[in-house]
């Protein structure tokens, strides 16, 4: 191993560590050697500690390096339209690029309106579109779409950040953009042919999985919060039956449940596909969870609001909408979100019932026998894409409650 | 608009005045505890009254069951001609016709100082938002704190919440503002900046009904002073009286602690 090489690997550990201590912070007006010295070779326990890291950091590294350079990726790239869309027939693909466009135009406006958290949205969401642009193995067709993704996430940005007015407008379009995406998707009112669920797969499926269950168990899960609160008994016990029965059993039972005794309630033939029982199966699952939260959150203000606001004559529904509610939501947003991301992990689940969600696909894939034993390229892959995601929404979430927090004296 | 704002100091004499609360054998227990015994007590407009008494004598009780936000078992309470029953929308009217403030001011966290002033007035009064927030304002001006209108509560100290909290009373143009020991929560310094905006607004003429234990304030501002111990009124009297030749021994006793 040769000086040099040490040099760098301490170097980059150094960095990795610097951010947050205090004792390890770089200090300018100090010469470089003497801040190494100080910060890693002070006393033979830190000389010590900081070789052996040293060694271990450079092993793993040039062990995934190598395993990066080494490895040929094909498996992953010959599949990746399976992996992010699954078997989405290729003459209806504008639909989902129709879906980014939207998507990606809204975040720009968003970000060029608010900045804020928005800023990561649209440069994580830019960065990804980037590299599957410039990676050699995406067709030309593909990279001009995520070209394209990337111009309107600019576009919307430069208008947001141009037109004040539009806030209104960017977030009624923000409501609509489920209904009319998923909408779109599927198919609908015989204004544009159906794209059977069973097509759907891949990135796209968790997705669609996760944000319409994240988006549905929202308002259900404070409703039940409310309703497990409430003076009248037959609300208060229903809810309460609902919650715990609910936290009371496995993911995967509910959705068995979902798929074996909706249509068993409904009669058979009531034209719901398993995607949609599966949706419905985790979003009433997630409700529960975020019902606990968000009591979590109501029991946490004081009563003292409660009183202020009867004594200003607002009524209970005025009281909770504009008093209680906002402080209990703020109060356990990362309890929320920690939920949000557990449901997005938790879409992996429907290839129970036999959907290919993304990992479903990459299970799947690995399993044909041309590319057999190949599954390490893939998981890592998919690993990769669902981190990115989990970490956006973790942070988009420590933003908001650092944005909301109002006690800064 | 204005009047939202200014009050008149009636130049009529108290007595000749119309009664505006009127309460009658109130009586409440909390379980087994009996809180409030047999009160009776009639206030003119404009008239304060200070209540005075040891913790746990059930002042503040009582005054929290003027406006309903405690319940009572027997006796009648009757507030600008409303009496309260258990009925919804009879709450509501008798809360429009009373402010209350808190020991702990419970200003509205998540809102700026000119939201949490107007809200009230916007969604119960069902006034317009730009008059809302103007005569949010103007109250600001009048607590003296309009430079703070745009902040959020925790960025305030205690002396100006507590005034917001008056202020936020006001919007609602109450006709009796009730004081639920305003400054007991209160550094030292602060205590009188809480009190002068108090006493301007008993020189405009305001109903009030203050529960505390600020002596000096209560001898220059009440009209009458009314002691509870246990749950019962033992002492009622105009201030000469009640600190100078005070008629009962537990009267004595509480002065002779407190002063």
């Amino acid at each position: 191993m040769s000086n040099d090489k040490l040099q760098q690997a301490v170097l980059s550990n150094d960095r990795l560590e610097v951010t947050d201590s205090p004792r390890l912070r770089l200090d300018k007006n100090q010469s470089f050697g003497r801040t190494l010295r100080k910060n890693l070779f002070d006393g033979w326990k830190n000389i010590f500690l900081t070789i052996v890291t040293a060694v271990f950091s450079i092993l793993v590294i040039s062990q995934v390096v190598n395993f990066v350079l080494s490895n040929s990726w094909d498996v992953v790239y010959i599949h990746l339209r399976l992996l992010m869309i699954g078997q989405y027939p290729l003459e209806e693909l504008w639909r989902i690029w129709f879906a980014l466009y939207y998507a990606s135009f809204m975040i720009g406006a968003t970000w060029g309106l608010w900045k804020g958290a928005a800023k990561a949205v649209g440069l994580t969401f830019g960065t990804v579109y980037l590299i599957f642009a410039v990676i050699p193995w995406t067709t030309l067709n593909t990279s001009l779409n995520l070209a394209a993704c990337i111009t309107l996430i600019a576009a919307g940005f430069v208008i947001g950040h141009k037109i004040e007015k539009i806030k209104v407008a960017v977030l009624i379009l923000w409501a609509l953009y489920i209904p009319l995406t998923l909408g779109l998707i599927m198919g609908f009112g015989g204004l544009i042919d159906p794209v059977l669920s069973r097509y759907w797969g891949g990135w796209l499926l968790t997705v669609i999985l996760a944000s319409v269950s994240i988006v549905g168990c929202f308002p259900l899960g404070i409703l039940l919060a409310l309703g497990r609160r409430s003076s009248l008994p037959v609300v208060k016990y229903f809810c309460i039956g609902y919650i715990e029965l609910i936290r009371g059993m496995p993911l995967i039972m509910v959705l068995f449940i979902g798929q074996l005794l909706i249509p068993l309630f409904l009669g058979g033939s009531t034209g719901m596909d398993n995607v949609t029982r599966a949706m419905i199966a985790y979003t009433f699952f997630a409700a529960a969870y975020l019902a606990e939260d968000v009591r979590g959150g109501l029991q946490s203000i004081p009563t003292g609001q409660f009183e202020a606001a009867q004594a200003l004559g607002l009524n209970k529904i005025k009281t909770t909408f504009f008093i209680i509610l906002p402080q209990a939501l703020k109060a356990v947003i990362p309890a929320m979100v920690g939920l949000f991301i557990t449901i997005l992990k938790d879409t992996s689940l429907v290839a129970i019932i036999g959907l290919a969600d993304f990992l479903g696909t990459a299970r799947r894939i690995s399993n044909n026998p041309e590319f057999l034993g190949r599954y390490l390229e893939l998981y890592i892959f998919v690993a990769a894409f669902y981190f990115v995601f989990c970490y956006l929404m973790a942070y988009v979430s420590r933003y908001l409650e650092r944005s909301l927090s109002t006690d800064n004296r | 608009m204005e009047e939202a704002v200014q009050f008149e100091k009636s130049t009529i004499p108290l007595e000749e005045r119309e009664d505006i609360i009127k309460v009658e054998k109130l009586n409440k227990w909390f379980g087994d505890l009996h809180v409030i015994k047999d009160v009776d007590l009639t206030v003119k407009q404009g008239e304060v009254i200070v209540v005075l008494g040891p913790s746990g004598s059930g002042k503040s009780t009582f005054i929290r069951t003027l406006n309903a936000l405690e319940e009572f078992q027997s006796g009648t309470i009757e507030i600008d001609g409303i009496e309260l029953t258990d009925d919804l929308k009879n709450v509501e009217e008798i809360r429009k016709e009373t402010g209350m403030v808190f020991q702990q001011f419970n200003l509205f966290p998540h809102m700026t100082i000119v939201k949490n002033v107007s809200l009230a007035p916007i969604w119960v009064r069902k006034w317009k938002k730009a008059k809302a927030e103007k005569i949010a304002l103007s109250l600001l001006e009048r607590v003296g704190i309009p430079e703070q209108a745009n902040k959020f509560p925790g960025q305030l100290s205690g002396g100006q919440q507590q005034r917001v909290a008056i202020a936020r009373a006001l919007a609602m143009q109450p006709k009796i503002m009730l004081f639920d020991e305003p400054t007991s929560a209160l550094d030292p310094e602060m205590v009188n900046e809480v009190l002068d905006v108090m006493r301007n607004l008993a020189e405009s003429g305001m109903t009030m009904i203050v529960v505390t234990h600020e002596m000096g304030f209560a001898r220059q501002v009440a009209d009458r002073l009314v002691l509870f111990d246990k749950g019962e009124v033992i002492e009622m009297a105009g201030p000469e009286e009640f600190f100078d030749n005070p008629k009962h021994e537990r009267t004595k006793l509480f002065l002779s602690q407190i002063l």
